[in-house]
């Protein structure tokens, strides 16, 4: 080891020194992104005659818009809108429900090993399959309706918030869990005391957050026939009747921002 | 009181921690535990409750091996063990109160704790505490709002409403400016007296510890390297425990100034 003498340093130009240090492995990669770019453009295939063709029906959908129509279906429309407001609120309360212990149970920090594994599994397979497939399946299981979505977003919350309020344990100051431990609380009490306040903002914001998701998510899953609104606008969409599902996607898009607006401001008051 | 025999740690990373110390702390004695970071302060103060396993060796309190005891008889006998830490550990998100409440915990129910409904008994304390430490007005206020100094009397009467028999004291000054690190010191010692506590006060400040305490241990490397009154505490062992420094400035000289000009306590 030599020293680093200060004299040869003077005058030197300073660069930062790069992430990957490797430089065959650095080029190697930039080379492999720019041959992978190329060759994935060049196999994308445009049949211009059927976008020439769509198109059309493209600007009808649009126009449509200009034109909702929220009456000639307004009682579909508005039991589509009940029925996703009744299995949003259901499934995120059930999933909350649900998730709290799972999300105890898989935190490292708080848990004991075969605990966390069998939680960290449930959060995996929930995360793992998709609304849509998971919806596929319970319709299939349940029939047609509003069932079969309330189960499907339920399964979908506790995989999403099991595992974020998870983290946010994980993430917890230790010394003031610490402290209430070294009172002789019973370990019940130390979750309360120790655990709760640091999470519970956190727990309230996500909560918020997955409600409106899972608003916007039951629009969609009607679609695979598990009732809500979604059911409603795919009848519309069947039916060619654009301008009903204008108007259906219109107060999807409004709920959706006056929930993001109401999250909001819940979120900055529970800090 | 306290007895510490032949108390071990290592930890997973093979780091020893503590080596083989033994030591006696008797019925009302405040102790400083003084030595280099990394020395096994914490470490020593935590195998104490248990919030760190000690590898070998035992810890006796009034008679009981707190070592041998299984979860149930550990949490009973944490109670009898008030601990007051570094950067206060109050939760933040809770009010004063139930952060000085949260000390009756060993005492009440889970449903009691859950909503709050602690004895009139332990209400009463708890605003007893608060006033003896000058922080009546504050109980609603949440931790977070408080300063340095007031958190800490906070997490004071927190450990104090326990009803220990013993304080474990976690750098209790080290985030905490001069002035108020003296009243707090002063705060804990005065305290002790009241009630007849022993106290483990681990302390970074070696001219503070000499100021308030009747007795001073020096850790180092997890091996005891010094045990006697402050007046014993000489530039040579602090070499001995730190390394080679000029230790003069931060020895207290026997007629300190400061003695008699601090007097009042806030």
């Amino acid at each position: 080891m030599s020293a680093v003498l200060l004299e040869d340093r003077l005058g030197t130009t300073w660069k930062k020194p790069p992430l990957i240090s490797n430089p065959t492995l650095r080029w190697g990669l930039f080379i492999a992104a720019a041959v992978y770019l190329v060759l994935a453009t060049a196999s994308i295939d445009v049949n211009w005659s059927r976008v020439a063709e769509g198109l059309s029906r493209g600007w009808a959908f649009i126009a449509s818009f200009f034109n909702p129509d929220f009456v000639s279906r307004g009682t579909d429309i508005r039991d589509g809108i009940l029925e996703s407001v009744i299995i949003t609120v259901a499934s995120t309360v059930v999933g909350i429900l649900i998730s709290i212990p799972i999300g105890l149970g898989a935190a490292r920090n708080i848990a004991p090993l075969p605990v966390y594994l069998i939680c960290r599994g449930i959060v995996a397979l929930s995360r793992a399959l998709n609304e849509i497939i998971v919806a596929i399946l319970l319709v299939a299981i349940f029939g047609f309706g509003p069932l079969a979505g309330f189960l499907t977003l339920s399964f979908a919350t506790i995989g999403f918030l099991a595992k974020l309020l998870a983290e946010d344990i994980e993430e917890m100051d230790k010394v003031q869990a610490e402290a209430i431990r070294a009172t002789g609380s019973t370990w019940m009490q130390w979750i309360n005391y120790g655990v709760q306040p640091q999470v519970m903002p956190r727990l309230i914001g996500l909560s918020m957050y997955r409600l409106d998701i899972n608003f916007r998510e039951s629009a969609v899953l009607g679609l695979v026939g598990a009732g809500g609104i979604g059911a409603t606008l795919n009848t519309a969409f069947d039916r060619y009747e654009f301008d009903t599902a204008a108007a259906i996607l219109l107060i999807i898009i409004v709920t959706v921002m006056v929930l993001e607006y109401l999250s909001g401001i819940i979120r900055a008051k529970v800090q | 009181m306290l007895e510490l025999k032949n108390l071990s740690k290592t930890y997973r990373t093979g780091d020893k921690a503590l080596q083989n110390v033994t030591l006696t702390v008797p019925k009302g004695q405040v102790m400083a535990l003084i030595g280099p970071s990394g020395a096994g302060k914490s470490t020593l103060i935590r195998c104490i409750n248990r919030l760190v396993e000690p590898t070998s060796g035992s810890v006796i309190l009034d008679g009981t091996d707190v070592t041998a005891l299984g979860s149930g008889a550990l949490r009973k006998m944490r109670r009898k063990m008030g601990m007051i830490f570094q950067q206060y550990a109050l939760v933040e998100r809770l009010t004063v109160m139930e952060n000085v409440l949260s000390g009756r915990l060993g005492y009440v129910g889970f449903w009691r704790s859950y909503f709050r409904k602690y004895p009139q008994a332990d209400v009463d304390e708890a605003f007893r505490l608060l006033d003896r430490v000058g922080l009546l007005a504050m109980a609603d206020k949440r931790a977070d709002e408080l300063s340095g100094g007031q958190r800490q009397r906070v997490g004071i009467a927190r450990a104090l409403i326990q009803n220990p028999r013993l304080l474990l004291v976690d750098e209790p000054t080290a985030s905490l400016d001069p002035k108020t690190s003296r009243q707090i010191m002063r705060l804990i010692c005065e305290l002790c007296a009241e009630r007849d506590l022993a106290a483990v006060i681990n302390i970074h400040d070696v001219a503070l510890a000499q100021m308030f305490v009747e007795r001073i241990v020096g850790l180092k490397a997890g091996e005891l390297a010094f045990d006697g009154k402050p007046v014993e505490m000489t530039e040579d062992v602090l070499t001995n425990i730190y390394g080679e420094e000029d230790w003069h400035a931060t020895i207290r000289e026997v007629d300190d100034e400061d003695a008699e000009a601090e007097e009042p306590v806030a």
